[in-house]
């Protein structure tokens, strides 16, 4: 297994007192937390920090890291040396609201197991529903607009029949339903946290979110797009092909158009069975460079002719 | 031997649907109380006369899980969550606005 600086997580020096630890993970926590930060890996951030400070804050636990010595580096293979928690009593110190599914192997290893065992000494007497999880996934737009299947793959606590708590890999496959749009939540019942002492299991509920497309931008239901045309096909109208996530669609241009014109394609954003989404095209005009003096003559005789002032 | 993967469908938490106390509380695995507590701040407001024919929709849920979990991990208190999540909805609203330009 890989070691974990803690020191390095919290950004806090080896000797620091347990108030500058606690002021680092607090700063942190609100710095890194999933709803708050839209900071790519802020979830593993602050999966990090809270495993750094479930270590850290406990006089106890601090102590038996601290064995190890500070020569290992972030990410170094790591064995521990044997016996290295004789002496301690991690027993009574259970952990402390912290969500500790997502810890480390490193965690899991050294501090994780019997030592705590949520869930092993209440089995007897609790019956317990389990805690709903959440996680966001990101889709392709292409996945939203027509429907997909994906594979979610979430870090899951299990209790094992010695009571004892690991991590483990919970893969799921699920229906994304055509038209689902960014932020809106799926629920999947009886698919979060294993319930406790016979107790149900909790909802599972998945955020959406999008990956950047090149192409298009979203709103809600609406696509947006931008679309280069030239000025003469803006002043005297055209078929243009254009691209929807549907696939190519012709789009006939208004002789007469104007740079920034929105024109809609109905029904061609996000749309559910209940609820339709469209697409706008943004219209944005290409001045042709005037490269040879032929072309320069061009715009000279329209400058001539056209007799347009746009700041009037 | 084959086995057959098995698609899991949701429910999807969007614009119609509606929910009552009751679905709220247990979607969210809380006591009742917790949510007038969370209405009296003006957090979330139901739509209907009175707690028997309260209604709501997908934004409360999410309102009361982001309330749960900024409780649990950051102990902040009820006005703070209120402030954060009406802060969270501007800095989503002004960021969409800069994408799109």
């Amino acid at each position: 297994m890989e070691y974990k600086d803690y020191y390095d997580i919290l950004g806090v020096k080896r000797d620091a007192p347990q108030d500058e630890i606690k002021r680092a993970y607090r700063r942190l926590a609100r710095k890194y937390h999933p709803d708050i930060s839209k900071e790519q890996g802020a979830e593993a951030k602050f999966k990090d920090i809270g495993e750094a400070y479930e270590v850290l804050k406990d006089p106890e636990k601090r102590a038996a890291y601290d064995k190890f010595g500070a020569n290992w580096k972030e990410g170094q293979e790591f064995k521990p040396p044997p016996n290295w928690d004789a002496g301690f009593e991690f027993s009574g110190a259970g952990y402390t609201g912290a969500d500790t599914s997502g810890f480390s192997d490193f965690f899991e290893e050294l501090f994780g197991h019997a030592k705590f065992s949520r869930g092993g000494q209440r089995t007897s007497t609790f019956r317990m529903q389990g805690e709903n999880q959440h996680a966001k996934i990101v889709i392709r737009l292409e996945d939203a607009y027509h429907g997909s299947k994906q594979t979610v793959t979430l870090s899951r606590a299990k209790v094992d029949e010695q009571g004892r708590v690991t991590t483990v890999p919970h893969s799921l496959h699920i229906t994304i339903p055509k038209g689902i749009t960014e932020g809106q939540h799926i629920r999947l019942e009886g698919q979060g946290m294993p319930g406790i002492g016979g107790g149900p299991n909790g909802d599972l509920f998945l955020e959406i979110a999008f990956a950047e497309h090149p192409l298009f931008h979203v709103e809600g239901r609406d696509i947006n797009y931008t679309l280069p045309i030239t000025p003469w096909e803006a002043a005297l109208g055209a078929t243009v092909t254009v691209p929807t996530l549907g696939g190519n669609v012709d789009l006939k241009i208004p002789p007469g158009s104007q740079g920034g014109k929105k024109l809609r394609l109905k029904g061609r954003g996000l749309s559910s069975a209940k609820k339709k989404g469209d697409q706008y095209v943004t219209l944005r005009i290409v001045v042709p460079e005037a490269k040879t003096e032929e072309q320069k003559n061009l715009y000279r005789e329209m400058a001539e002719k056209m007799g347009i002032n746009p700041r009037k | 031997m084959t086995s057959t993967l098995i698609h899991l469908s949701g429910t999807i938490l969007d614009e119609d649907m509606e929910c009552s106390l009751r679905d709220l509380c247990v979607m969210c695995n809380i006591p009742a109380e917790i949510i007038h507590e969370m209405i009296d701040e003006g957090l979330i407001r139901p739509r209907g006369p009175e707690p028997k024919q309260w209604r709501f929709t997908a934004v409360e849920i999410r309102r009361v899980q982001i309330t749960l979990r900024l409780q649990r991990d950051l102990r902040v208190n009820l006005p703070g969550c209120a402030l954060a999540l009406d802060l969270l909805e501007e800095l989503e609203e002004l960021r969409r606005h800069c994408r799109r330009r």
